[in-house]
């Protein structure tokens, strides 16, 4: 195992952050930790890291105990932070080599790895470009080369494309899947589900402090979810809920949509057609339907 | 800790060698254009002050001062962007970096910023025919330690700061006093008594009590006493640092 928690918990005062959290990385996995804002991710990354003390719990990470040999156990691993906190006053190179000292790392060793570093980030060239002229997909993606300079085992990545548009985020997402083909170990949160289902061999979903469901993506939603959905929205929705509450075993409004969520969603069609001022989408169910019906609708703050 | 703080070190060493000339102007501008102005301007009506000029009397206040100034700079302002607004703290400590590999690192290179500036002073000084003794040399050692005692002390202060203007509390109603009850215009004992014993326990009347003979070249009274209060508030300081940046930072 590359990573072990085991029944971790961490309060401020009365507030449980973590409420007994239980999950094992295997080397060479991508794990996902999934949950609405406040669920507990970051604070559980950073216990993982040996950053925070646990109330109670242990924390096995590379085969160190955590906190205790954090700074053994921090050699190998690499951190993709969830806010850019690159040196804007250093170059390209300059953030690489003056990085890799911290890992007590001589300078001919990080020279000689940087133009690989760059070439993987996508930054060939740019060596010697100043941070401020890097767009934030190029930031993200050296601060993914950042956190390989020591060659890490494990690499943790908190919401790795947060901020980003969709040309750059397949490009990461393209970079971590190499990364995996080279046997790294990948954690990562993140609240978009279409990222965790791309990437993620295993997830766990996380809210207030706990991990409520975890497996594969696809046997989490076949395990939780009915397998098909219709959404319908459209003038009259309102009413016409009330009469799909017969048609599928679970119908929930969010907003002007209704979701009709059924094993055979033959009924909810066959009942829309000739519904003129409807409009509906049939598709399967995918991992947000199943943390939507996990964390519920709230909006959280 | 370990020697794993020179890589913070000379992190904020390479930032510097970028901005190398306009940082050392800034740090000996302000007390050069002090000491020549109150030294030669005052210091024609003042006459002589206990057998020696005033600039010359002005030159080693001003040394011990200027060495404070660098370092709480240094310490308050430098350290919080790092701190707070870079986030360049939270990235270190990502690595086998300790909080106090990143404290003692920054605590190493305010106390830098102090003995350059201190040096560049004696040698602007020493360049008008003042600090001609070989003893002067001495003060360089002195200007270091002011130096982490002040870098210490500002290292704590940032550690509580809520922003830049929360320093600005510490300069004015901590620093500028410390200046005046510290010997570096006028000599201590012009002062209340009262206020003597007071000015006594403040760090950098010991700083100038330590660099004002030396730079007239003479060995100061008294030396175990002052570099023991100096390196008190060095130790206590950095210590305080440690405590209330973990708290900050990593609870």
């Amino acid at each position: 195992m590359s990573l072990t928690v085991k029944g971790l918990r961490k309060s401020y005062g009365a507030a449980e952050v973590l409420a007994g959290v239980d999950f094992e990385v295997a080397s060479g996995e991508c794990f996902g930790l999934l949950g609405p804002n406040g669920a507990g991710k970051t604070t559980t990354l950073k216990l993982c890291l040996g950053l925070l003390e646990p109330g109670a719990g242990t924390i096995r990470l590379l085969g160190h105990d955590v906190p205790a040999q954090a700074r053994v156990a921090r050699q190998r691993v690499g951190v993709v932070p969830q806010f850019d906190n690159l040196d804007p006053d250093f170059t390209v190179a300059e953030n690489l080599v003056v990085y890799g000292r911290y890992f007590g790392l001589k300078d001919r060793d990080i020279k000689a790895r940087i133009s690989e570093l760059l070439e993987f980030a996508g930054l060939g060239g740019r060596a010697d470009a100043r941070i401020q002229t890097l767009s934030g997909g190029m930031k993200r993606r050296l601060t993914l080369a950042r956190a390989l300079v020591n060659d890490p085992q494990l690499i943790f990545m908190d919401e790795p494309t947060t901020g980003l548009d969709p040309q750059a985020r397949h490009l990461i997402w393209e970079r971590l899947r190499r990364l995996r083909q080279e046997g790294k170990t990948l954690i990562l949160t993140t609240h978009f589900m279409e990222e965790a289902e791309r990437l993620c061999s295993r997830i766990a979903i996380m809210d207030h402090g706990r991990i409520i469901a975890q497996g594969t993506p696809r046997a989490l939603i076949a395990d939780h979810i009915e397998p098909q959905v219709v959404e319908v929205h459209g003038n009259g929705v309102e009413q016409w809920m009330e009469h799909a509450k017969g048609l599928a075993p679970r119908v929930e409004r969010a907003g002007e949509t209704v979701f009709c969520y059924a094993a055979d969603v033959e009924p909810v069609i066959g009942a829309l057609r000739g519904q003129h001022e409807l409009a509906y989408l049939h598709r399967p169910a995918n991992l947000e339907d199943l943390f939507l019906k996990l964390t519920g609708r709230d909006l959280r703050d | 800790m370990s020697l794993r703080f020179i890589a913070v070190w000379r992190r904020n060493f390479l930032v510097w060698r970028k901005l190398a000339i306009p940082s050392i102007l800034g740090n000996l501008a302000d007390p050069l254009i002090f000491l020549f102005g109150l030294g030669y301007g005052l210091g024609s009506l003042l006459g002589n002050m206990g057998g020696t000029s005033y600039f010359a009397f002005l030159a080693g206040g001003f040394l011990a001062s200027s060495s404070m100034f660098a370092a709480t700079f240094e310490s308050l302002y430098s350290a919080f962007s790092r701190m707070q607004m870079q986030k360049t703290w939270d990235a270190i400590l990502n690595t086998p970096m300790t909080l106090e590999d990143i404290l003692a690192g920054e605590w190493a290179w305010a106390a830098t910023k102090s003995l350059a500036a201190g040096a560049c002073m004696l040698l602007v000084v020493s360049a008008f025919g003042f600090a001609a003794s070989p003893l002067a040399l001495a003060s360089i050692p002195v200007v270091a330690l002011v130096g982490l005692a002040f870098a210490g002390i500002g290292l704590s202060i940032n550690a509580l700061a809520t922003g830049y203007d929360f320093f600005s509390y510490y300069m004015t109603l901590v620093l500028t006093p410390m200046m005046m009850l510290s010997g570096v215009f006028f000599p201590a004992d012009q002062l209340p008594a009262a206020v003597q014993l007071a000015a006594q326990l403040l760090p950098l009347s010991h700083g100038v009590a330590l660099a004002r003979p030396l730079l007239l070249g003479e060995v100061p009274q008294a030396v175990l006493l002052h570099v023991a209060v100096l390196l008190a508030y060095a130790g206590g300081g950095f210590y305080a640092a440690v405590l209330l940046t973990r708290r900050r930072l990593l609870t």
